[in-house]
């Protein structure tokens, strides 16, 4: 198969995702990406392989969204070194330096050489994703001693001075470490450094069956998990074959926007207790915990964990749930509005959201930033709107795209989101269809390959998965939609005051487990 | 009784009341908070017992830190106990009072920050500067403006006695002073900004970059962290004697009527009760300010406190 102005051959990969699969050369490789890059495409993920239990050596891939959807191209590399692309798209910058402390693949020219993820804690010349690396070895038993002496970028002048924050912060949030240069309160440079909480979900993987991974792949970020299920069960039914039937597919949609709703009620009311307005936190906390207990109470999980499995969903929904829902919908949606004015006619709240924290679009279009935080950049991009897989081909979703860039349009564009998740909601309540909840998924053929792509609350999910032999996962890469945000997080504090950053991260809320993975 | 022993007893009496008292004032705001936000709160003794569990953990200190960083909780809270001894909060026969005036008020409340900014850099964090220096920039606009409130039932009084000022606005002739409104509002916008309440500071925040009194307080543990957070709510606890003492004094008795006494502590405590209502009405509408507004809010106390003072000086009233 053919894509018009690529000089390669593609192979359609099955499934729900309209996805192409290619294998390149290393001059392809750098050519694709900026063919990819002059049409308007994105990187969607750059993750690495070993396949020399397969006779073969180690690889690199790369997802790029192109108009016909995505194209997955695949570049062994035998020496292990490969072209960079990070001139083309910078968010390969941090994936690629990942893709070199788990397999030792140096993307050749890259200006940031540094580790990522390696702090130290296993030795250098260690690559835990190889396959010659025994998952059951503590890494910490070859740790090398040495010091996690992490170079970071030093601004000099007058007056300058460093601030250095966490891993461990004051309140109880996710590690992550944010190195601040400033000139009194004014901020000249951000520079993050996470990987604190690596714990080799990859590798963990690749001790798993198909049916196994799925409850990991509901783990790998908390507040995602049925973004990344349904990721995961999309990546296991295309190298399988299988089709869930249609009850699962409605169903799955409706944990999704339910996720959506849940967390969006949970950031409104933290931005809202950020910018010193408690009353928010306490309001919105009391929306979201009713949201939790009815998820407990209808598909006992509060976070929703464990119901999409490969093959379909785990739990049904009574018309008696139907009913509870949809009259959960109402009162949610009286209470949002009611929350929605009185941010709105803040003016202390008003003057702490806008202007603050600004990514501008045309910023945005050249980082590749996405999601949530991208559509209130101008990036006029929405998976379940722009390549809507079933049922919300039927549904019709309705983006929610701001052009400011600042604190304020994250939160508007988070109102709007909830607003348009409780009408699909309600929607999907109304025509959910009959018939049974799963199937089973047939064993994978070793070699099969799988995507899924979903549009999770804070950005698009991907995962590729590679089946080995005997129904076994040879090697899945989890990628969140934060990998291309956190760079365009050191951008939008720039030139900000360093008390504004709490709020500015927040807006943004990325995850730390999804990236660190 | 000589009078002069009176005077003592009233004196401790009255000191010992704001220090016993004050962590159920700062309890007592807190949970007007959680009811204004529909949380069920902590109850009003939440602060003694965190105080309880402070006291009763091991103290852990930098390596680093100096005789300044182990002494400065006690120079606070020493501050505050002064502070606490010449404010009149029931009866304005004060041993102490003749000693210390107003302006003296201002400088302790003055000297109890020095010695916490300079505990704060002493470890030599980066939050414990950038609290130093934060509180360093509120402390400049709003203690000027302090002193400017003051000078208004200075005036009125003829005298910079706290005492005597009480007994001059609550035990002489009824008269409603316009002036005494503007210094009033002032007043109320310098306590939230010195007792880092919101607008100007939250002192409930987890986050570490928005601090400016937390930020200084975060290397302190067990006992000093205690003695900070003791000193803190006394302060709070004598910024509401003080504008009650100034604004709204009637109902404190006056020198040598003893048998008054518990009917002038429970006007005080209805009267606290309401201050204290009051503000928490005021944090939970507000959201907290960019810390470069606070200038400007501090700038609109200080002329509002001119303005009190011009109307008092050109207008008489």
């Amino acid at each position: 198969m053919k894509i018009e102005g690529y000089n390669l051959d593609f192979f359609g990969i099955p499934g729900a995702v309209p996805a192409l699969h290619a294998t390149v050369d290393a001059a392809q490789w750098r050519e694709t990406c900026r063919r990819a890059a002059f049409d308007g495409g994105r990187l969607v993920a750059l993750w690495g392989c070993d396949d020399s239990d397969i006779g073969k050596g180690p690889a690199v891939h790369a997802a790029l969204l192109v108009r016909p959807g995505l194209m997955v191209i695949t570049l062994p590399v035998a020496d292990g070194r490969y072209p960079d692309v990070s001139d083309i798209f910078p968010a390969a910058g941090r994936m690629q330096r990942a893709a070199c402390d788990l397999f030792g693949l140096v993307a050749e020219g890259a200006t940031d050489a540094r580790p990522w993820l390696r702090h130290a804690a296993w030795p250098e010349d260690a690559f835990p994703l190889r396959k010659d690396f025994s998952g059951h070895q503590s890494p910490v038993s070859g740790r090398s001693g040495e010091a996690d002496d992490y170079p970071f970028v030093q601004v000099g002048g007058d007056g300058v001075h460093e601030i250095a924050v966490g891993p461990v912060h004051a309140g109880t949030i996710e590690p992550g470490h944010f190195r601040f240069s400033v000139v009194g309160e004014r901020v000249l440079r951000l520079e993050e450094r996470l990987g604190y909480k690596h714990k080799g979900i990859e590798k963990r993987f690749e001790q798993m069956d198909l049916l196994q991974g799925a409850r990991l792949a509901g783990r790998i970020s908390g507040d995602s998990t049925v973004a990344y299920a349904w990721a995961y069960a999309m990546a296991a039914e295309s190298a399988t074959g299988a089709t869930p039937p249609p009850r699962a597919l409605w169903l799955r949609a409706l944990l999704l926007e339910r996720e959506r709703i849940a967390n969006h009620l949970g950031d409104l009311g933290f931005l809202g207790n950020d910018a010193g307005l408690a009353f928010g936190l306490a309001q919105f906390s009391c929306l979201k915990e009713d949201m939790l207990r009815l998820n407990h109470a209808l598909f006992g999980h509060r976070y929703l964990m464990d119901v999409v499995m490969p093959g379909g969903a785990a739990c049904d929904i009574s018309a008696d749930d139907i009913g509870r829902m949809r009259s959960e919908c109402d009162a949610l949606e009286q209470s949002v509005a009611l929350l929605k004015g009185i941010y709105d006619e803040h003016p202390g709240l008003q003057d702490r959201f806008i202007a603050c924290g600004r990514v501008a679009p045309e910023l945005a279009a050249k980082l590749g930033l996405i999601g949530l935080a991208g559509r209130a950049s101008g990036q006029a991009w929405d998976l379940r709107a722009e390549y809507p897989c079933a049922p919300y081909g039927e549904l019709e979703v309705r983006m929610a795209t701001h052009r400011n860039g600042d604190v304020a349009a994250r939160v508007t564009v988070r109102f709007e989101e909830v607003f348009e998740s409780l009408r699909l909601t309600r929607l999907i309540l109304d025509r959910m269809p009959l018939g049974e909840l799963s199937l089973p998924v047939p064993p994978a053929a070793a070699g099969a390959f799988g995507i899924g792509w979903v549009e999770g609350w804070r950005g698009e999910v991907f995962v590729a998965l590679e089946a080995g032999p005997g129904g076994r996962i040879r090697r899945l890469h989890p990628h969140d939609p934060s990998w291309q945000n956190w760079p365009l997080v050191e951008h939008a504090v720039l030139g900000n005051i360093v008390p504004d950053f709490p709020l500015i991260n927040k807006s943004f809320n990325l995850s730390y487990s999804g990236q660190d993975l | 009784m000589p009078e002069f022993i009176e005077a003592f007893l009233s004196q401790l009496a009255q000191t010992l009341l704001v220090v016993t008292f004050a962590p159920l004032m700062l309890g007592w705001v807190s949970q007007c908070r959680a009811w204004l936000q529909n949380r069920s709160g902590p109850g009003v003794l939440q602060p003694y017992r965190v105080l309880h569990k402070l006291f009763h953990k091991d103290a852990l200190l930098a390596r680093n830190a100096s005789a300044i960083f182990r002494s400065a909780p006690y120079i606070q809270f020493g501050c505050m106990v002064l502070a606490a001894s010449i404010v009149p909060v029931v009866e304005t026969s004060l041993a102490f009072s003749p000693a210390a005036d107003v302006i003296a008020l201002v400088g302790l409340f003055a000297l109890a920050r020095v010695f916490s900014s300079l505990a704060a850099m002493d470890i030599g964090t980066a939050f414990g500067s950038l609290g130093a220096r934060r509180e360093m920039l509120i402390a400049s606009l709003s203690e000027p403006a302090l002193l400017m409130v003051f000078f208004t039932p200075l005036l009125i009084a003829q005298s910079s006695s706290l005492t005597t000022i009480v007994d001059a606005l609550a035990h002489r002739e009824f008269a409603i002073y316009p002036s005494l409104a503007f210094a009033a509002v002032a007043f109320v916008m310098v306590l939230l900004a010195e007792n880092a309440r919101i607008p100007i500071d939250n002192p409930s925040t987890h986050l570490e970059l928005t601090m400016i009194h937390e930020a200084m307080i975060l290397e302190y543990s067990a006992r000093h962290l205690a003695l900070i957070e003791w000193a803190t709510a006394i302060k709070l606890m004598l910024y509401c004697a003080i504008g009650i003492a100034l604004f709204m004094p009637w109902g404190m008795v006056e020198a040598g009527k003893w048998p008054m006494f518990p009917i002038a502590a429970g006007i005080l405590v209805a009267k606290l009760a309401l201050a204290g209502a009051g503000l928490a009405v005021l944090e939970t509408v507000s959201a907290k300010m960019r810390i470069f507004r606070a200038p400007e809010f501090l700038g609109m106390a200080f002329l509002f406190a001119v303005l009190g003072m011009l109307t008092r000086q050109l207008l008489g009233a």
